[in-house]
């Protein structure tokens, strides 16, 4: 993974620095809240309903043991013992004073961490495919690209003050496995016809309150264009974005108004213009790309025969291998998903004890590193198939391998009404609900795969609109009530649910998701997925019977 | 009034005139409708004559204008309007403009170094008090990631 050099620790430790002393005029009262807010912004600071909350970057979800049990010291020291995994692979503290956070910061820049622009309108940390450098399906390493790219977005003189957030979603893979049809710019690595690999480039995408399905803008770009094409997009959304209403002011609204040819074409010109002058170079591209070289993988992980005997013997161990591992590239190897979604645990939660736990783990099994997913789970990314069984029974310990990664428990969920300020409803509550509900493991692998995504608002951090089944928060007149979709995806076939019916109440939340289960248990077709069943029947058949007795 | 520019604390001779007051004798700044109006008029103007640019201006056909211009004055209505930092791009770099870039207006010290590294070289503190603090904000940090505005 990347390692920083001279000029990356430095800029880390002024950054520090420079919010220290902004913390500080805050506190003498030579900064007003007004004027204070852009500025933590930036640095990953909200003020919530309990405490500041403090978001951290997990570059593309890549993190080491070291930083892991740095994690765990700030949630000892700072915290209350936990922090929680985020849907853009980054990781929020919701108890820090907000007089402690410089020192947070200095904690993680001693192992090359930051909270950068995790919040505020600005680029945001650019997100990636959990599975990279790793996966079958692999055109290339998308890891350089995003690095290249989280430098160029930090601290960005032009564009750290952008209408609103910005987001930035790579994927080199053939299955969409970071959702970039829902970014603001999303970026594929793909081959042009003479094979050569650059861009697909789309923009406008993104979930929130209007969501939109991102469009390709270009087709193919040159690698050495992705800085210059990217300064080019954003020169044009900072320009003429929106700033006179908050919930329009997204690149998705801009496009969509201007109309997507005509935007382009502002685009292309801009770029033209530019094109010559940020040129990204073969010589950068490899230096970056050292950085990720594969690990020295054994030679003779592929001998190995306890595997099948061990899937043999324990059905248990079967089924958590079955569930939450993944092909790997390198015969002998596996991807192994650490599940962050045990019953009785808030979506996406960690304790101090499991961080460290897990570090220890990384070190052991899978050379160090543990990587964040955007479905709030974590990744060892290269284990030797040798080493599954132990690594399973020391998850199993730590309530990690709840075999349900890709199940309807595998659920998206905000923090909602319990911490966020801007949540209109609780979510935790309701999916430990469902949790409850679906306590039948057998039911939910004969379910299969059903993606709940829950979110307390409209802001839609839970990426509720792409969600099979979604589920969102709304206020009515101080009373919860929840609006349920079908049929979203953030995968390759993009697509947005669609509304079921009206919202529910709070207590029938849970029996609404069971009904919805139930009719496509018995309406499936031979090996049909859930999302394949809505696609061919549409939103009907579940709306009768969710509704049936109102 | 003191201000920044090019690194140096230094006196402040302009003066802002709004479109509608006369424009009097002096180191002035115009607003860019007012310019784009009556720019044969101004060339009589006594003293030096600058500019007021606003987020919501459209430099187009401003290049015109340029040769003749000693100042011009990014006015900030809120610190967060970024799109007077691609204004200041776009002047030095598309237009090629290598007179004073001034920041004025409501912008903090804490946006100075972003400024200077999109071509803004002199700055006037919202609050006077500001002066060292933003003098010593243009340093907030020695590393950088991206090409600056030479």
């Amino acid at each position: 993974m990347y390692q920083y050099n001279e000029i990356d620790q430095k800029l880390v430790d002024e950054r520090v620095a420079q919010f220290r002393r902004q913390t500080e005029r805050f506190l003498k009262g030579e900064l007003s809240e007004d004027q204070f807010r852009p500025l933590r912004l930036r640095n990953g600071l909200y003020i919530q309903t309990h405490a500041p909350m403090l978001r951290i970057a997990g570059p593309y979800g890549l993190l080491n043991s070291k930083q892991f049990r740095t994690l765990a010291h700030i949630a000892r020291k700072y915290d209350k013992g936990y922090c929680h995994f985020t849907t853009r692979q980054n990781i929020q503290f919701n108890w820090p004073k907000l007089e402690e956070v410089p020192d947070i910061l200095a904690d993680l820049a001693g192992v090359q961490m930051h909270a950068i622009q995790t919040s505020g309108n600005c680029m945001r940390n650019t997100t990636s495919d959990h599975l990279a450098g790793v996966c079958v399906d692999e055109i290339e390493d998308p890891r350089p690209y995003c690095e290249i790219i989280r430098q160029w977005t930090t601290l960005h003189p032009e564009f750290d003050y952008l209408p609103r957030k910005f987001k930035i979603a790579v994927s080199g893979a053939l299955h969409d496995r970071a959702a970039t049809q829902l970014h603001d710019i999303g970026l594929h690595l793909v081959k042009n016809e003479a094979g050569v690999v650059g861009f697909k480039v789309l923009v406008g995408g993104g979930l929130g309150r209007t969501p939109v399905i991102g469009q390709v803008i270009r087709p193919y770009l040159e690698k050495k264009y992705l800085l210059s094409y990217l300064e080019a997009i954003l020169r044009i959304y900072n320009l003429y974005g929106r700033r006179d209403n908050k919930y329009k002011a997204r690149i998705k609204i801009l496009v969509k108004e201007t109309g997507l040819e005509e935007f382009t074409r502002q685009v292309e010109q801009e770029w033209q213009q530019t094109k010559d002058t940020l040129v990204l170079t073969d010589e950068r591209i490899d230096a970056i790309k050292t950085h990720f070289a594969a690990p020295p993988y054994d030679q003779a992980a592929a001998l190995d025969e306890s595997l099948a005997k061990h899937q043999k013997d324990n059905p248990a161990f079967a089924t958590w291998f079955k569930y939450n591992t993944a092909n790997h590239k390198i015969p002998g190897y596996r991807a192994v998903f650490l599940s962050l979604k045990a019953p009785e645990v808030p979506p996406g939660d960690m304790t101090d004890t499991q961080l460290d736990a897990v570090a220890d783990l990384a070190d052991r099994y899978s050379f160090s590193q543990i990587r964040v997913t955007h479905r709030q789970n974590l990744v060892f990314a290269d284990v030797k198939q040798e080493d599954l069984f132990s690594l399973w029974q020391q998850l199993d310990q730590l309530k990690l391998a709840t075999p349900n990664i890709g199940t309807v428990t595998d659920m998206i969920c905000c923090p909602g009404l319990d911490f966020c300020s801007l949540a209109n409803a609780g979510s935790i509550g309701v999916a430990k609900e469902i949790n409850e509900a679906l306590d039948d493991m057998d039911y939910i692998h004969d379910i299969g795969d059903v993606k709940i995504n829950m979110s307390g608002c409209m802001n839609g951090c839970a990426h509720q609109s792409v969600g099979h089944i979604g589920i969102l928060g709304v206020d009515k007149k101080g009373t919860e009530w929840y609006q349920l979709t079908l049929g979203g995806s953030s995968e390759n076939e993009a697509a947005l649910g669609e509304r079921l019916g009206p919202a529910v109440a709070k207590n029938e939340v849970t029996k609404a998701i069971t009904t919805i289960l139930d009719v496509y248990v018995k309406q499936r077709l031979e090996e049909e997925s859930f999302l394949d069943m809505v696609k061919r029947v549409g939103i009907d058949p579940f709306k009768e019977k969710v509704y049936a007795n109102h | 009034m003191q201000i920044i520019k090019d690194n140096q604390i230094t006196n402040d001779t302009w003066g802002h005139r709004p479109d509608d007051t006369e424009l009097g004798g002096g180191d002035i700044t115009i607003s860019l409708a007012r310019l784009q109006q009556n720019g044969k008029d101004l060339i009589n103007h006594k003293g030096k004559l600058g500019v007021r640019i606003l987020p919501s201006d459209s430099l187009e056909g401003i290049a015109d204008y340029l040769p003749k211009l000693a100042l011009i004055e990014l006015y900030f209505p809120e610190l967060a309007d970024g799109r007077l930092f691609s204004h200041a791009w776009l002047l030095r770099n598309r237009y090629h403009y290598a007179g004073e870039i001034r920041a004025t207006g409501h912008y903090l010290p804490d946006q100075v170094f972003y400024l200077s590294r999109v071509g803004v070289n002199s700055f006037y503190p919202e609050k006077a008090e500001d002066l060292l603090v933003t003098l010593a904000s243009l340093n907030d940090f020695s590393v950088k990631y991206q090409p600056s505005v030479k």
